[in-house]
């Protein structure tokens, strides 16, 4: 294959996707970097000259950031937890031999593709809304007080809706791998003597347990980075403030650009320490 | 080989199983349902589920008002659009990747894959100000080149494990049968890499069509898609249910359809080839 | 014409040597077999000659023209792939014209070659099926097919039949013996089967670690090998090696004698062992004789039905004339 020819017909039909993808990355990259040592308000007198780390000091010891980081990590700790636990049990479900599977597979994937703006205001309205909403006529039926969901337990409810929309993820890419475990292993360690929670602790969940890796990582990736859900339900209000929105807000609402690029230098450095540990076992599947 | 299990007990499995997946679908379902009700029937206590006046008329309020028709055109506009220039330009880079490997190749698929990592709150204003400099903002094409760019990734990462399943022999076969590279490419590999270059398609299609980050920041009345248009409806003015439903399904429907033809590959595409 | 001269070409993989400077000359409608253990290079070897990979330094020449630099599809020569590399997307008829289209033949033209060929590989009534429908026996045909029909120079093989079953892989050897009866075009196969390489070809290059161990007729090698690899690796089933005191009394470090050329005895004979399995074939009976000093069970191949099994004590005496001396550097002392 590899002849001097093709090399350099390869480097070329490369090429653009390189470039295109460098100039992405870099480009923003360096402006963030630069506005983020800049006292710039663009709305409030422009670039007001270099400040240093000032706007790195600023932003950590707003009364903000604690708060935010707290609610990040509730909220994508608190999603992992229950769609891959979730994840998990319904993978072994769907591997069981029932009737209208394929069927039953798709009600399940379903929410993965609902847009992330219509997930939000139909869970926000028509399930959570105290007077109209599905939960509060459920509460009513069993002659409980409605619950204010989404500013009594704004945090749970936001897990909630983003766990809906991730559950097809996690259950799916299990399902996969456990369809990937032969089962062969698991008829010798029935014929072993293995009760059904041991093979599962045995031999299930340790064949799993790369795949759970691969959803805990990807999954934080794009759990760090909830945004719409947040936009349109909470607006960030009744401390559902994630790092996030709050950068979101200091950048756009506030206008208050380099407060708001140092935030967004952490959340890239914190997005590149999840992403680090992903790429690792990415790029040891790339070798077999 | 599947195990022989009684039917007493594939019957249980069937019930959990259905109660389950019906409890999860419930939501879209539900909006689905609320969609053909009239806007009192909506929010009825107790709630209708099947028995109310089905009607079309909130599909044709939707669009009279707020001329649905133009989001749904710009989100087609802008999915599809970034999705075809995306594979465009990853085919030729991801056949390179597959088939002419070097000692960076590797490096060069990692280091893609961490440009999809970068959290876009951390570009934001950059991209922002690049946007109004450029008389990007609120515009289908800055918004098409934005989503073409954040899926690149994924699209020649997608590409290159289905490349990488072409067995070199074939393309190798080729060249000693006197195909140069351009026939090559056009009578051997296109054909072959068809369900993979679709496959691909279909899922950068969801993915670009459900994107709520930067369609929702960098666009205003005249671009904005769909996952925009939605997000208006987060001020409610008086009754609205049935009409978010309307919208909700008619903006969800197309992708729930392309969504079940590409399962198996959202798997591969969405892990970057480390589940199969 | 089909002759094929390597000048002292090596390939390096980085900063691997693979094959390190080789010459060799292959005649105009000779049946030519690289063989060798897995990993020797043999491949590679002929990946170059085909042009898929370029040599390190050296010179290639095909028909007297220097064909180092030349592209794999100008230089006349047609491979039938391992994996046969049949284009999956297209019919029987489309994979066999596939070379002839790229030539630009005409349409009638393609189809007169492709019926011709299909004619001589029993692949008439086929012609209109896609390879995933076809056995493997068919594919490696069509394979052989759309080789056939760019009438090159020379035919390269690469182990074509390692993905057949035991019965069809006889059947195939035979009808590319035969094919090469018919064309009398220069072949080169690879193979790590010193069956197939004994029974096809008119010379054998052994290779071990890119080094070309030796070359010759199949019964040159057998008769002949000039090291204790060649020994070894042809024939089957393989020469026993006996070192020390059984090797000095024939003033040699290592002796070795092949299964057939040994006679078993129950009651006198040069060496005496102990029967381990012992296989009856019907046709052949093979023994596995643990003799004293000796750690392998020396293997012993007789004709017909002997009555021994496990356990019994017999005396082997190999026939002198037959006996290969081999010295220090385990060359063969004639």
């Amino acid at each position: 294959m590899a002849t001097q020819h093709s090399r350099s017909a390869a480097r070329i039909m490369m090429a653009p996707a390189v470039v295109l993808l460098l100039g992405w990355m870099l480009i923003p990259l360096t402006m963030t970097l630069y506005f983020s040592f800049k006292k710039f308000l663009p709305l409030r007198g422009g670039d007001l000259g270099w400040v240093g780390f000032d706007n790195y000091v600023r932003f950590v010891s707003s009364s903000a950031f604690w708060p935010s980081v707290q609610t990040t990590l509730i909220i994508v700790g608190g999603v992992l937890l229950i769609t891959v636990m979730l994840g998990v049990l319904l993978a072994i479900l769907l591997d069981q031999p029932l009737w209208g599977q394929g069927i039953v597979r798709i009600l399940v994937i379903a929410p993965f593709f609902v847009m992330p703006t219509v997930s939000a205001l139909v869970w926000k309205n028509m399930f959570m809304d105290p007077v109209n909403g599905l939960f509060a006529h459920l509460w009513k039926f069993f002659g409980a007080q409605p619950v204010e969901w989404l500013s009594d337990a704004p945090l749970f409810s936001i897990i909630l809706i983003v766990s809906w929309q991730w559950l097809p993820f996690a259950t799916l890419i299990l399902l996969t791998a456990i369809q990937s475990l032969d089962s062969e292993q698991l008829e010798a360690s029935e014929m072993d003597g293995a009760p059904p929670l041991a093979r599962f602790g045995f031999i299930i969940l340790p064949h799993l347990s790369r795949a759970i890796t691969i959803v805990v990582l990807i999954q934080t990736i794009f759990l760090l980075a909830v945004f719409a859900e947040i936009f349109v339900t909470t607006q960030g209000s009744f401390g559902t403030r994630t790092l996030t929105y709050l950068i979101f807000q200091r950048v756009l609402e506030s206008q208050n650009v380099g407060l708001g690029s140092a935030g967004g230098v952490y959340a890239i450095i914190l997005a590149n320490i999840v992403a680090i540990f992903l790429m690792r076992i990415v790029g040891k599947n790339l070798d077999s | 080989m599947a195990r022989a299990v009684t039917n007493r007990r594939k019957a249980l499995n069937t019930l959990v199983a259905w109660s389950v997946g019906l409890l999860i679908f419930f939501p879209i379902l539900w909006t689905i349902l609320t969609s053909f009700k009239t806007e009192a029937q909506a929010i009825n206590d107790p709630p209708l589920f099947l028995f109310f006046d089905w009607t079309l008329e909130n599909y044709a309020v939707v669009q009279e008002r707020s001329d649905y028709m133009r989001f749904l055109w710009n989100s087609v506009i802008i999915a599809g659009g970034s999705t075809v220039i995306g594979i465009i330009i990853a085919v030729p880079a991801a056949w390179s990747m597959a088939f002419v490997p070097s000692k960076r190749t590797k490096d060069i698929l990692l280091w893609m894959l961490s440009t999809k990592m970068l959290p876009a709150v951390g570009v934001l204003y950059p991209i922002y100000l690049l946007f109004i400099e450029l008389g990007l903002l609120d515009t289908r094409i800055g918004l098409t080149i934005v989503l073409m760019l954040i899926n690149l990734p994924i699209i020649v990462w997608m590409l290159y494990t289905y490349f990488k399943e072409i067995p070199g022999e074939i393309l190798e076969a080729a060249r000693m049968d006197g195909a140069a590279l351009k026939e090559e490419i056009l009578y051997i590999l296109t054909p072959m890499a068809v369900p993979g270059i679709a496959s691909t398609l279909l899922l950068n299609i969801i993915l670009a069509w459900n994107e709520a980050f930067w369609t929702l920041n960098l666009t205003a009345a005249k671009a904005a898609p769909l996952t925009a248009f939605i997000a208006s409806y987060s001020s409610p003015e008086g009754l609205f249910y049935a009409k978010l439903s309307a919208a909700s399904t008619m903006a969800i429907a197309p992708i729930l359809i392309l969504g079940w033809f590409s399962q198996k590959q959202l798997v591969r595409g969405l892990t970057f080839g480390a589940v199969k | 014409m089909g002759q094929i001269t390597l000048n002292q070409i090596t390939k390096n993989f980085g900063d691997v040597q693979v094959i390190p400077p080789l010459d060799l000359r292959i005649d105009d409608g000779e049946f030519v077999v690289f063989v060798g253990p897995s990993g020797c290079g043999k491949s590679t070897l002929l990946r170059l000659i085909a042009g898929l990979e370029d040599v390190t330094s050296g010179d290639i020449t095909i028909d007297g023209r220097n064909a180092t630099e030349v592209p794999p599809a100008k230089r006349g020569l047609a491979m039938v792939f391992q994996s046969y590399a049949l284009y999956p997307h297209m019919s029987v008829r489309k994979n066999i014209a596939f070379p002839l289209r790229m030539a630009g033949l005409d349409k009638e033209a393609q189809n007169a070659k492709v019926d011709a060929a299909a004619k001589v590989l029993n692949l008439t009534d086929y012609l209109d099926r896609r390879p995933g429908q076809l056995s493997g026996g068919q594919r490696q045909r069509v394979a052989i097919g759309r080789a056939i029909v760019r009438e090159p120079a020379a035919f390269l093989f690469d182990e074509p039949l390692s993905n057949l079953d035991a019965a069809l892989r006889v059947n195939m050897r035979l009808e590319i013996s035969e094919l090469h009866q018919t064309l009398k075009t220069t072949m080169i196969y690879v193979t790590h089967d010193q069956v197939e390489a004994m029974t096809m070809a008119d010379k054998i290059v052994v290779l071990q670690a890119g080094l070309i161990e030796q070359v010759g007729s199949p019964l040159d090698l057998y008769h002949a090998p000039r090291n204790k690899f060649v020994a070894g690796f042809i024939g089957s089933p393989k020469m026993n090696f006996l070192t020390g005191q059984y090797a000095s009394g024939y003033d040699a470090t290592t002796i070795g004698i092949r299964p057939e050329h040994i006679a078993v005895s129950s009651s006198e004979g040069a060496w005496s062992g102990r029967v381990g399995v012992s296989e009856h074939l019907g046709s052949d009976t093979f023994l596995y004789v643990d003799i004293d000093g000796v750690d392998e069970p020396i293997t012993v191949r007789s004709t017909g039905e002997i009555g021994v099994r496990h356990g019994d004590n017999v005396y082997l005496t190999p026939d002198a004339s037959k006996i290969h001396r081999f010295d220090k550097q385990d060359l063969r002392i004639p």
